[in-house]
């Protein structure tokens, strides 16, 4: 299976890159622009099915180790490898 | 009095931190690797710069779990002193066993200066009648940007446990914060480096004073760890 766990800024936790991405984004042409945040992507490959134990075992390796709860959110997707 | 000086693949302060303990302070210090488990009955531990597990994931994310830190850990909850410094600070901030968490820098820049700070009354033994109202110490770092929520913020604030501010904020800290301890007042976090100031031909001997402030914060009694 493979796991896509997804960390990003919290909306309130200033984020400098972001802001440096955006004014890059704004050089650029994009016009409109109304926010940047930059964040990461783990990509994880594991044997194991989709079960609640195993989404319970991700939401504790995000907590403790992927993202840092003071500063980031994180969501994951789980698929077909 | 015996000193850890705590050493991780990555570390690269932790020779100035023997120095600062063993040559400026005359205490007897000694190095720890990250492997072991046990602190051999030191009576403090420093967690000292540098960019541990090359600062992947984010900066202490990774060093938070080696094995060493489930003794600092159980050594910090029974009162035993703990000192992080830069990359030590943002390792005890990722282990929770300091508030808040440390970000890039506003200005996204690596920042490699000297600082003046404003000390903060905290302790019996650490505030501004026992170090001077200001003190120099150099910072380098590009993720000292320190962050925490409103709540955890009116709390640090309430309990003084901010114990270094800036007096020109060179990273976008919140409330210009650069070092904060514990909440029972037994472990201690900051930016900048007391391990870059003390020798004679360094530009500040500050960081001799703040030790020694930090040493004498009068802390609950703390058997020796032996298990």
């Amino acid at each position: 299976m493979k796991v896509r766990v997804f960390v990003t800024p919290k909306k309130n936790v200033l984020d400098p890159q972001g802001a440096a991405v955006g004014h890059a984004l704004e050089a650029l042409g994009l016009l409109g622009l109304r926010a940047t945040r930059v964040g990461k992507v783990i990509e994880i490959e594991v044997d194991a099915s989709d079960t609640p134990e195993f989404r319970g075992q991700l939401d504790r390796l995000c907590k403790d180790l992927l993202s840092n709860p003071v500063i980031e959110d994180y969501r994951f997707e789980l698929g077909a490898s | 009095m015996t000193i850890a000086v705590l050493q991780f693949p990555g570390s690269n302060c932790d020779q100035d931190a023997f120095h600062l303990f063993s040559s400026g302070l005359r205490l007897p210090t000694r190095y720890l690797w990250h492997k072991e488990t046990d602190l051999g009955g030191a009576d403090l531990v420093v967690v000292p710069g540098g960019f541990s597990y090359g600062d992947y994931l984010r900066c202490g994310a990774i060093a938070r779990f080696s094995p060493i830190m489930g003794a600092v850990r159980e050594f910090a909850a029974r009162g035993g002193r703990v000192l992080g410094i830069c990359n030590g600070f943002q390792i005890l901030c990722e282990a929770g066993l300091l508030p808040g968490a440390l970000i890039r820098n506003a200005s996204l820049e690596y920042r490699c200066q000297m600082c003046e700070l404003r000390v903060e009354a905290s302790t019996a033994a650490f505030n501004p009648s026992t170090l001077g109202a200001v003190i120099r110490l150099p910072v380098g770092h590009g993720e000292g940007n320190y962050r925490i929520d409103e709540g955890g913020l009116a709390r640090i604030e309430a309990n003084h446990q901010v114990l270094l501010r800036y007096a020109a904020n060179p990273n976008g800290s919140i409330s210009d914060i650069a070092g904060v301890r514990n909440e029972a007042g037994n472990v201690f976090g900051m930016m900048p480096h007391p391990d870059r100031a003390f020798e004679r031909f360094h530009p500040s001997r500050d960081g001799l004073a703040v030790c020694r402030a930090l040493l004498a914060s009068s802390v609950p009694a703390v058997g020796k760890l032996s298990a």
